[in-house]
């Protein structure tokens, strides 16, 4: 007989949870600099930027997330000559992949900002930067910030997609206790619940940033 | 940088990988219609139903939207099979992305329901309607209209998600690409040409989303 699921292997499946929060935490930090360079790039009076960040979101919203994940994964590893870590590679993609929804998020909440705003910046001869900087995101801020927990739920549960390249978080450490005690009927549930939880916890946080954002802006809920 | 491309490879197999676009495409077209089917009745049941219905419904959408795709595959192909549930792998691919499309689409068709103007309900209702027949002559058709365009969203997230059932040997394009890749050594190569075969994929599901949306929808009618 083999070994039974016990606790050892639970706390495995436990230890397994700060992998899966780390590379949800660093792809929304890389994609969150890639989202906002494409947002930016979406509303620029140039044309032909715009049509670049068009491409890049087409792109990456037109694609598996385990494609690119490979694709990421085998280009680096064609570029340095070497098998790459998978950490790096793993992080390359999710944060590129991030940074097409995140575009396109607050390019949304950017285009939420009444066009007299940008008038008024302009009247007070603010550059285009400037106007962006200090007239239009910090209010494009406030309305995205549901929209962008929303997606770091999506993320989150899109993470588990790295077990298939072999990158223990979460499923992999689930898998791997599958394969060791064969109790797939107890392990998934329970991988399952965890992330249940930990999404469940992030779209809680996300309702009420919603409702108190929308106080603090004084709209009315109707339901 | 002295690694040489080879794409010749790729376009030996071609067949081979069109094999693998053509089930992508049939378990998506299916789990689309099968999808659609299973999130109209949970949006009737979450907004027409008895109170336990409705808290059963609201538990499926809840459970599946909080958990990874991948997960809910493993659950489906691995744990079942413990109760003495069976599936091929193609039945529990195509369960899977049902169950998983269902839960996300009801809510958007939910969202469709609720945007009905209430007196066309009462409208009804004084025409001495029943509520099944409400539902299925005043209510479903323009809530399906009004959300089509998320709905068509979501519909093309599944099939890019399709993808993630080559873990549990669903010989579909991702799988096909690994196991070529695996035989041919030139993994970048191949997964290249997949991701372009998925972006090809999705412009044409968007393409026929539309075609059905205007044939179902304007064609013959006049707003």
């Amino acid at each position: 007989m083999g070994r039974s699921f016990g606790t050892a292997e639970f706390l495995f499946l436990l230890r397994a949870i700060p992998s899966t929060l780390l590379l949800s935490i660093g792809a929304l930090a890389g994609g969150g600099i890639v989202g906002l360079l494409i947002a930016i790039l979406r509303i620029t009076p140039s044309r032909p930027l715009r049509w670049l960040a068009t491409g890049y979101i087409g792109l990456f919203q037109g694609t598996p997330v385990l494609m690119q994940l490979f694709v990421t994964y085998y280009g680096l590893a064609v570029l340095f000559k070497i098998q790459v870590d998978a950490w790096p590679a793993v992080l390359l993609a999710f944060s590129l992949y991030s940074g097409a929804f995140l575009g396109e998020i607050w390019r949304g909440s950017i285009e939420a900002i009444p066009r007299a705003q940008w008038e008024a910046a302009e009247c007070l001869s603010l550059s285009f930067p400037k106007q962006l900087w200090y007239v239009i995101l910090p209010q494009a801020g406030r309305i995205s910030i549901p929209p962008t927990v929303g997606f770091a739920v999506q993320l989150i549960k899109n993470t588990s997609i790295a077990a298939i390249i072999g990158f223990v978080e979460l499923t992999r450490a689930g898998q791997l206790m599958t394969n060791a005690t064969f109790e797939p009927m107890i392990v998934y549930p329970i991988v399952a619940a965890l992330y249940f939880i930990l999404c469940w916890l992030l779209s809680l946080l996300a309702q009420t940033l919603e409702r108190r954002i929308d106080a603090a802006l004084g709209i009315k809920q109707n339901f | 940088m002295n690694y040489i491309f080879q794409f010749n490879v790729v376009w030996d197999h071609l067949p081979e990988l069109l094999q693998g676009a053509l089930l992508t495409i049939q378990l998506s077209a299916t789990a689309m219609v099968l999808g659609l089917c299973v999130a109209v009745v949970c949006a009737y049941g979450k907004s027409a139903g008895p109170r336990p219905v409705r808290w059963l419904v609201a538990a499926y959408i809840e459970l599946i939207r909080n958990t990874p795709f991948l997960v809910q595959i493993f659950i489906f192909y691995f744990s079942l099979p413990v109760i003495g549930i069976r599936l091929t792998a193609n039945t529990a691919a195509l369960v899977a992305m049902t169950v998983n499309l269902g839960a996300y689409a009801s809510e958007i068709v939910r969202a469709g329901i609720e945007a009905i103007p209430h007196g066309q309900v009462e409208a009804a209702r004084a025409l001495g309607l029943k509520r099944l027949h409400i539902f299925r002559f005043i209510i479903i058709f323009p809530a399906l209209k009004t959300v089509y365009p998320a709905l068509a969203s979501q519909f093309i997230l599944l099939m890019l998600s399709s993808s993630v059932v080559s873990t549990i040997s669903a010989v579909e394009l991702t799988a096909i690409t690994n196991s070529l890749a695996s035989t041919t050594f030139r993994s970048f190569e191949f997964y290249f040409v997949a991701t372009g075969l998925y972006l090809a994929m999705a412009l044409g599901f968007r393409a026929g989303l539309s075609a059905i949306y205007w044939a179902v929808f304007q064609h013959g009618r006049a707003a």
